[in-house]
């Protein structure tokens, strides 16, 4: 299998707090990788050096995209990244709550899709076919996750379970091959986890999707995850089959000595 | 709270700004002979009028605190009117029959002041694309309209340049204008853009003031022709015929711009905008490119404004620095905002209010200003979305699942 | 050699007439940064705050004058704390009716509703009083002091330098040892662990008001006596030059607002000495969008990321 995220010593500093040490990382095509840790590991800062949002201070980050070649993506643009196709969900969850569910998934298409402002004054054949494209395609989306009935309903009136779901289809919508979901599960109940697996799943199996999560519910880390990578105080303590995780005494020795949720 | 507390409380309350505004509501001096008057019944008035005001402004806040999102009576009735055909193409038809025909049945003088509103209608809508569409508070818009106005007075004034060459080119000035120093700001965080082009509006009034050799200085530029009709020009004595031509010609433009600002709304790009209103970060992660989509919504607005300053030109065939002051983006913005930011028919109704309500009451004239500021600051408390909240379309799949 | 101390002359009146102007500027710019460094709002009506401190002193100067009280000292004094009193209590109630109500609202929300309170100031100002320019009283008498300095500056701009900066050491005092302004810094660190801390972070907010408004009512009082008349509109451009120098030294940083003050005064006093008088407002706003293009974290500032 070829690596398709290989990230080495990636280090970011803030000012004087180290929130990333020499951190190194990889996942290949068609994994899923949990990367966990106590809260303040670095963890999203991770996912935000990965996705353009800060610029690393050291190390390499490099993407590669099926049939493509190798980049190396420090400091590229937010917008670039998910064009080269790495998606992202928020761990504080990030819509656009004034938008309905069904626009805020459109979003999602945009940097799949050309027309610019004389295509919407126009409205020739082209644009018309385009925005077709985008609402039949994002409403595919919604029947995907279940959101189908909600469609014209503000993102910020949905319950907050619904509201996880539609930021991991809303970055779907970009056509990734590999998908960032900071702590999907958290604040969600049973039930919705065990949805939230499942949805996962076929996410990999029919979209043919990598999957990098980060996440605090041990079960579903160990039920998901091909691999996981344990991270504190911004470097990587421990990495491995959940099996070899589950018993490595670094990481129970991490776990403890943090008496917050771990 | 017991109705004895609340009315307890508002005496306080009316104590306080009998306090507050003793200094400047009662003394009035006179400075040249040195003399004071005390107009102690102003300060009657404003216990009178803040002992009430404190009573509504205790309630509305009750009232939107919680149920926020329950449209309103009148919201209700504008969605009816908006998803049902019949109603909004009778109700159009009326409009459009009326504006049609407003020239024949009023005054010119009405016909003016009906020009002038439309022109505001068309700011409006222009800025509303850069505030309320894209969220970029622009406090120097007036600043376009400046450079729209100036490119046409200039051109006319130098190389007889007429009104319909004038016209694109304006818009195009201006268009450049927004993209030059949109390059730059654009990077900024909201707050900051809104004072840097409040600086830059300021910057380009001070120019035209103070440039005497180019811009003619504070007395401004005056016998700019009036557009041609069809290349006759129209003749000093015909200027009931010039006003009504105008008349159309900015309704024509206002229709054009509705027309374009709705097929924008629910464009790619449109939401895109919005999008990057709601929240900049998540819209990088989406994959928009956050300077492009800013700069496309500052410049199509400075584009607009350009235009209509090509209009006010020739409108009034004179110019000075003195129109556009800070003042007048400021009237632009309370359009906006007051009429519902994003929304078009929020936009045209608060165009229509601000601009003929003190127009047609002269007496108003002077607390126009007042009541702009302090309807900015109560839109913002009770209603931010402004009298007509902008709504977004709905997508109707099929009909077996009913939409809610 | 005589005309090299003409010129070293001038070089040193644009020099201090920079510092007289840049200290005004510092007084009004800490009012921004204080409420920025608290509630990140951009406090437009804050300049109209100050404009409403030199109405005050100048309607209690007048009156006093009228009724025959000619003790200087008692003038300045009373119109002075007349002013302070009546800017903090207008700075309060600003921030009681149009910002505290949206605290949680989206950013735009507050700073239009400050725009709104700025133009609804002015404006009544206007309307209450009037739109003329108001000759303002010699509150600042004529005095003796230390021979080389009175041959360059009068004793006016003496006072407003004295007085700044024995203000500016009062609030640093303030802000550095007292319980409030602890409660104060705490909040601008970090609101929701002020509040887990128990500060009463309403109060703090509504004392960083006071304090900003007393400042810029000081500065009111001073160039009011200083150029002997004022208008309603005075506020708008004051407000924004004090915003360019807060921006300047760095929005939030107390000190940053006093350096950028100062550069802004000289900025302005070598401009429009050396180079065109008539552009004395074009300086400012060419600084004020050159900084916000070039280093929006200003010169004390520091740079930082937003969270994710
Ligand atoms: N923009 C930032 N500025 C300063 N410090 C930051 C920033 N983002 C994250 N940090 C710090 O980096 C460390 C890791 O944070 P984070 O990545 O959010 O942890 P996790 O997601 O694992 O809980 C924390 O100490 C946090 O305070
Ligand atoms: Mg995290």
């Amino acid at each position: 299998m070829n690596v398709i995220l290989d990230v080495k010593n990636l280090t970011m500093d803030f000012g004087g707090v180290r929130a990333l040490n020499r951190l190194d990382l990889d996942i290949r095509a068609g994994e899923i990788v949990a990367l966990i840790g106590p809260n303040g590991a670095g963890k999203t800062t991770f996912f935000n050096c990965i996705t353009g949002i800060y610029n690393p201070t050291g190390g390499d980050i490099l993407v590669t995209p099926p049939q493509k070649k190798t980049v190396r993506v420090n400091g590229v643009k937010p917008h670039i990244v998910t064009r080269m196709g790495l998606a992202r969900t928020f761990q504080n969850i990030r819509l656009f709550q004034n938008m309905t569910v069904l626009e805020n998934i459109m979003i999602g298409r945009h940097c799949r899709t050309q027309s610019e402002i004389l295509g919407a004054l126009i409205r020739g054949p082209k644009t018309r076919a385009e925005e077709e494209h985008i609402v039949h395609y994002s409403y595919a989306l919604l029947k995907k996750i279940g959101l189908e009935r909600q469609v014209n309903e503000f993102a910020k009136n949905l319950p907050y379970g619904d509201q996880r779901r539609l930021e991991i289809a809303r970055a779907m919508a970009t056509d990734p091959f590999l998908l960032l979901l900071d702590e999907p599960a958290a604040g969600l109940n049973p039930q919705e986890t065990t949805d939230l697996v499942d949805l996962i799943h076929k996410i990999r199996t029919e979209d043919k999707i990598s999957i990098l999560l980060i996440e605090h519910d041990m079960k579903l880390v160990m039920t998901l995850s091909d691999r996981i990578f344990v991270m504190d105080y911004g470097k990587k303590i421990a990495q491995g089959t959940p099996g070899e995780i589950r018993n490595n005494p670094v990481v129970i020795k991490a776990y403890l000595g943090e008496d917050s949720d771990a | 709270m017991t109705p004895l507390k609340h009315i307890l409380r508002s005496i306080m309350i009316s104590i306080w700004f009998m306090f507050l505004t003793f200094p400047l509501m009662v003394v009035y001096i006179n400075p040249l002979n040195y003399t004071v008057t005390w107009r102690w019944k102003n300060m009657i008035m404003v216990g009178i009028g803040t002992f009430f005001a404190s009573f509504f402004w205790r309630r509305f806040q009750n009232r939107t605190v919680g149920n926020n999102d329950k449209p309103s009576l009148g919201q209700k009735t504008l969605n009816h009117i908006y998803t049902s055909p019949e109603i909004s193409r009778m109700l159009l038809g009326v409009l459009i029959l009326f504006t049609l025909s407003f020239p024949f049945i009023f005054s010119t003088y009405q016909t003016n002041v009906f020009t002038t509103a439309l022109m505001y209608v068309v700011l409006g809508l222009g800025l509303n694309i850069v505030v309320g569409l894209a969220g970029l508070l622009d406090l120097g818009y007036v600043a376009f309209y400046a450079v729209g106005a100036y490119s046409y007075a200039l051109l006319n004034h130098h190389f007889g340049v007429g009104f319909w060459v004038a016209l694109p080119l304006g818009a195009l000035v201006a268009a450049f204008f927004g993209i030059l120093l949109g390059i730059p700001v654009l990077r900024l965080r909201g707050d900051y853009l809104a004072i840097v082009t409040l600086g830059f509006g300021e910057i380009i009034r001070l120019i035209l003031e103070n440039w005497d050799k180019v811009f003619f200085g504070p007395s401004g530029i005056s016998n700019i022709s009036r557009p041609a009709f069809f290349g006759v020009e129209l003749v000093e004595k015909s200027i009931p015929h010039a006003i009504k031509y105008m008349y159309y010609l900015v309704l024509l433009l206002v229709l054009f711009t509705i027309f374009f600002v709705n097929r924008l709304k629910n464009s790619r790009i449109g939401r895109a905008w919005i999008a990057l209103r709601e929240d900049e970060i998540a819209c990088q992660a989406m994959g928009i490119n956050k300077m492009r989509t800013k700069l496309t919504a500052f410049a199509l607005g400075a584009t607009w404004a350009g235009m209509v300053g090509v209009i006010f030109a020739a409108k009034t065939t004179f110019i000075n620095p003195a129109s556009f002051t800070f003042m007048e983006s400021a009237i632009i913005l309370s359009i906006v905002v007051l009429g519902g930011m994003g929304s078009i028919p929020g936009v045209i109704l608060g165009a229509f209010f601000l601009v003929l309500l003190p127009e047609y009451f002269r007496t108003l004239g002077d607390y126009r200003m007042l009541a702009f500021g302090a309807s900015m600051v109560i839109m913002m408390v009770f209603r931010p979305q402004g009298l007509i909240s902008h709504i977004r379309t709905k997508y109707n799949f099929n009909a077996k699942e009913p939409l809610a | 050699m005589d005309n090299l101390q003409v010129e070293l002359q001038y070089f040193l009146e644009l020099f201090l007439g920079g510092l007289t102007k840049g200290s005004i500027y510092a007084l009004i710019a800490l009012g921004y940064t204080m409420v920025y460094g608290i509630i990140e709002l951009i406090n437009f009506a804050h300049g109209e705050i100050y404009m409403i401190g030199a109405f005050t002193a100048l309607i209690i100067a007048t009156v006093l004058n009228i009724m025959g009280v000619n003790h200087a000292a008692l003038v300045l004094l009373l119109s002075a704390g007349g002013a302070v009193v009546y800017a903090s209590a207008y700075g309060y109630t600003v921030e009681k009716i149009a910002y505290s109500p949206l605290r949680n609202a989206p950013r735009l929300s507050p700073l239009i509703s400050a725009i709104g309170m700025s133009i609804f100031l002015q404006n009544y100002v206007l309307l209450a009083q009037t739109s003329n320019f108001l000759p303002f009283p010699k509150l600042i008498p004529e005095f003796e002091f230390l021979e080389p300095i009175s041959h360059i500056m009068g004793s006016s701009e003496f006072t407003i330098i004295c007085t700044t900066s024995v203000i500016m050491v009062l609030l640093t005092i303030l802000i550095k040892f007292t319980k409030i302004g602890k409660a104060m810094r705490a909040t601008a660190q970090d609101k929701s662990m002020a509040l887990l801390l128990g500060i009463n972070v309403n109060h703090v907010i509504s004392f960083t008001f006071i304090i900003g408004s007393a400042l810029a009512a000081v500065g009111g009082v001073l160039i009011g006596s200083q150029m002997g008349q004022i208008n309603f509109y005075i506020g708008f451009i004051a407000g924004i030059k004090a915003f360019t120098a807060a921006v300047l030294g760095g929005i939030g940083s107390i000190p940053g607002a006093v350096l950028g003050g100062l550069v802004l005064g000289w900025t302005e006093s070598f401009g429009t000495g050396y180079i065109s008088s008539d552009y004395e407002d074009v300086f400012a706003f060419t600084l004020l969008v050159l900084i916000l293009i070039f280093k929006p974290s200003g010169i004390l500032g520091r740079n930082t990321s937003q969270k994710v």
